[in-house]
């Protein structure tokens, strides 16, 4: 449906007032990716997305689409459809007629208009809702209609400003599968702007993490889990613990007597903190113990324990369900660390 | 999941509120019925005939509308302006457009009088200048309340992200969503000219409360027939916007035409 186009943001900057929302940002979207920006509030991320869709203009660095710096064309000429985090449909308008909008803006007939709103309401699944208006539909309803018009006008890049996150939770997880099928099958490149790390994890191609104002790490899902680049990255996405203990040459020995290799750049020899996953932990109950089971929580397939170590640090370890039988709350415990690299990053006190 | 919308039948209606509605309807309706017993059914024949009647209501409805469109044009654009763009100035705004009310009309005059176009000075359209000033508190409350009620900035992104100009946001978009809020705008400034005699009179304009006025001193009867007439052909008015403003705006979801402000329907959704 529509000729797949790149995206390229090069040294962005923008500042309001004192804050810098934009501190040199670059990202390289590739025709037809999906690229999520993952973030805290208040890290650029949005101000990213309205760059790019033409609502603000950043104060150096351009943004290239399908290679041209599209600075100075109006949000009107940009040919992005972008849909809301708050509720935008047209309240004039009923939904055949919020679908056609852009199209009507192009001058295109009443018939065609027609058509094609047809055929983008069938694709989101509210065919029968056509004659409706708005404030008759739920807010999921909304979101897909805002969908169906954006993806309308066949714009060269899709833009998602947070879209999901005014629905409730059951609604959320099925836009995410539609909004995702949807984007497959067109092929369309898409900049999705989430705070949620699992919309970001299970949506996107690539994630970018940003904090403040820069990306700290853009990577395939998978990639930023397993090897996060920076500490903040390792502690945004997913759930990390921090092992006390020391490094020396390359290696950082934890758990009184477990080296392995140790990732990380202008990190001091001496003591830091080894940043692991809790199902890169190991646990079993065991006389020669380092640790008490403090808590443990049922999350289904598996479970996760809760181990306070000799030294006073909590940690939380995955296990399967199956095998945490025996780790009663109070029980001594041995954790381990089987051998792979992990990330260290300064001791924080 | 959204909050469960309450059903809106009649509910109990306790006493004590009839009370108060009766004593509100005593306090109205007394004078009004002691001026129609005053006049009489034939004075309602003859004010259409007194000299002056045609000429000065004709005068007030021309400046009725004039002051309107002058209100609408200046204070629509200006308002949306502020809004999108200066949202810090919304309270200064707030202040500035209350001027009106507390200054006296003498005093509004006289500096309008200096600034005025001088083609404009003797005719009866200064006073719509004037009008403009004094209706301009309601029209800008009527506005911001409408542009309130909207989430005014995604709406006007959305539009233009589909490749609306401005023009076309304005008159697509935004103005559609605005009719409640105009047609409040409307009936206020209507009301407020065709009612208002302070200025009229100081001004030397015989409008139609100038001369309901001046032609009691000789047909007292007569003018009060014409006071009661101006306030029932008012309401109807008035009325009549009311109505098919809220019928019209509930049909697409929007609220209550009210004379001061447009009430938001409670965003009540559920989810399927």
């Amino acid at each position: 449906m529509t000729s797949k186009t790149s995206v390229s943001l090069r040294n962005l900057t923008r500042a309001f007032g004192a804050t810098r929302a934009l501190d040199g940002m670059s990202l390289d979207i590739e025709p037809g990716e999906f690229v999520a920006l993952l973030g805290p509030s208040g890290c650029g991320k949005t101000t990213a997305l309205r760059v790019v869709a033409g609502f603000e203009t950043a104060d150096s660095g351009e943004v290239l689409v399908g290679g041209d710096d599209v600075s100075p064309v109006p949000a009107a000429k940009r040919d992005m459809g972008m849909v809301f985090q708050s509720y935008s449909l047209f309240p004039n308008m009923n939904v055949a007629d919020n679908v056609g909008f852009g199209l009507r803006m192009r001058k295109k007939s009443a018939a065609e208009r027609r058509a094609k709103a047809a055929e983008l309401l069938e694709m989101v699944g509210l065919a029968d809702r056509a004659r409706q208006y708005p404030h008759q539909l739920s807010g999921g309803q909304q979101q897909r209609v805002a969908l169906a018009r954006a993806l309308a006008i066949q714009p060269r890049v899709l833009l998602l400003d947070e879209p999901l996150s005014a629905l409730d939770a059951k609604v959320r997880q099925q836009l995410r599968d539609q909004i995702r099928e949807l984007q497959q099958r067109l092929g369309i490149t898409t900049l999705f702007v989430t705070h949620d790390q699992e919309e970001a994890l299970s949506m996107a191609d690539r994630v970018g993490v940003m904090r403040d104002g820069k990306l700290e790490q853009v990577a395939a899902p998978d990639e930023l889990y397993a090897s996060p680049a920076t500490e903040f990255v390792a502690e945004f996405v997913g759930t990390m613990n921090r092992l006390p203990g020391d490094l020396a040459d390359g290696a950082v020995t934890v758990l009184k007597g477990t080296t392995v290799p140790a990732a990380g750049d202008g990190v001091a020899d001496g003591p830091v903190d080894a940043l692991v996953r809790p199902e890169s932990l190991a646990v079993e109950p065991s006389g020669d113990r380092n640790g008490t089971v403090a808590a443990r929580t049922f999350l289904g397939a598996v479970t996760r324990v809760t181990v306070t170590l000799d030294g006073g640090t909590d940690v939380r370890v995955d296990l399967p369900s199956t095998s945490a039988g025996d780790l009663t709350t109070g029980a001594g415990v041995r954790v381990t660390l089987p051998g792979t690299r992990v990330l260290v990053a300064p001791r924080r006190s | 999941m959204a909050a469960i919308a309450r059903k809106p039948g009649r509910k109990s209606f306790p006493a004590w509120r009839w009370v108060i509605l009766l004593l509100a309807a005593v306090y109205f309706l007394i004078p009004l019925y002691g001026a129609f017993q005053f006049t009489g059914v034939s004075a309602f024949g003859q004010v259409i005939t007194t000299d002056g009647f045609g000429s000065s209501l004709w005068l007030s409805v021309r400046l009725a509308l004039v002051t309107t469109a002058i209100t609408l044009v200046l204070m629509v654009p200006t308002t949306i302006y502020v809004h999108l763009r200066l949202p810090k100035v919304r309270r200064v705004m707030e202040s500035v457009t209350i001027l009106p009310i507390v200054i006296p009309p003498i005093v509004l005059i006289i500096g309008l009088l200096q600034i005025a176009p001088p083609a404009l000075a003797g005719t009866p359209y200064m006073l719509a200048l004037e009008y403009v000033v004094l209706a301009m508190p309601f029209a800008y409350r009527s506005i911001d309340a409408g542009l309130r009620s909207m989430d005014l900035k995604t709406l006007t992104e959305a539009s233009n992200s589909l490749g609306a100009g401005w023009l076309a946001t304005l008159r697509r978009v935004v103005l559609p969503n605005l009719t409640t809020a105009l047609l409040s705008a409307t009936v206020l400034t209507v009301a407020l000219v065709l009612g208002e005699y302070a200025m009229a009179s100081l001004d030397l304009t015989t409008t139609f409360p100038v001369w309901i006025v001046t032609n009691d001193q000789t047909s007292a009867p007569v003018s009060v027939a014409a006071s009661l007439l101006s306030l029932f052909v008012t309401w109807l008015v008035l009325m009549v916007i009311v109505v098919i403003g809220t019928r019209q705006s509930r049909r697409k979801g929007g609220g209550e035409v009210a004379l001061f402000s447009v009430l938001p329907t409670s965003q009540t959704m559920s989810e399927t």
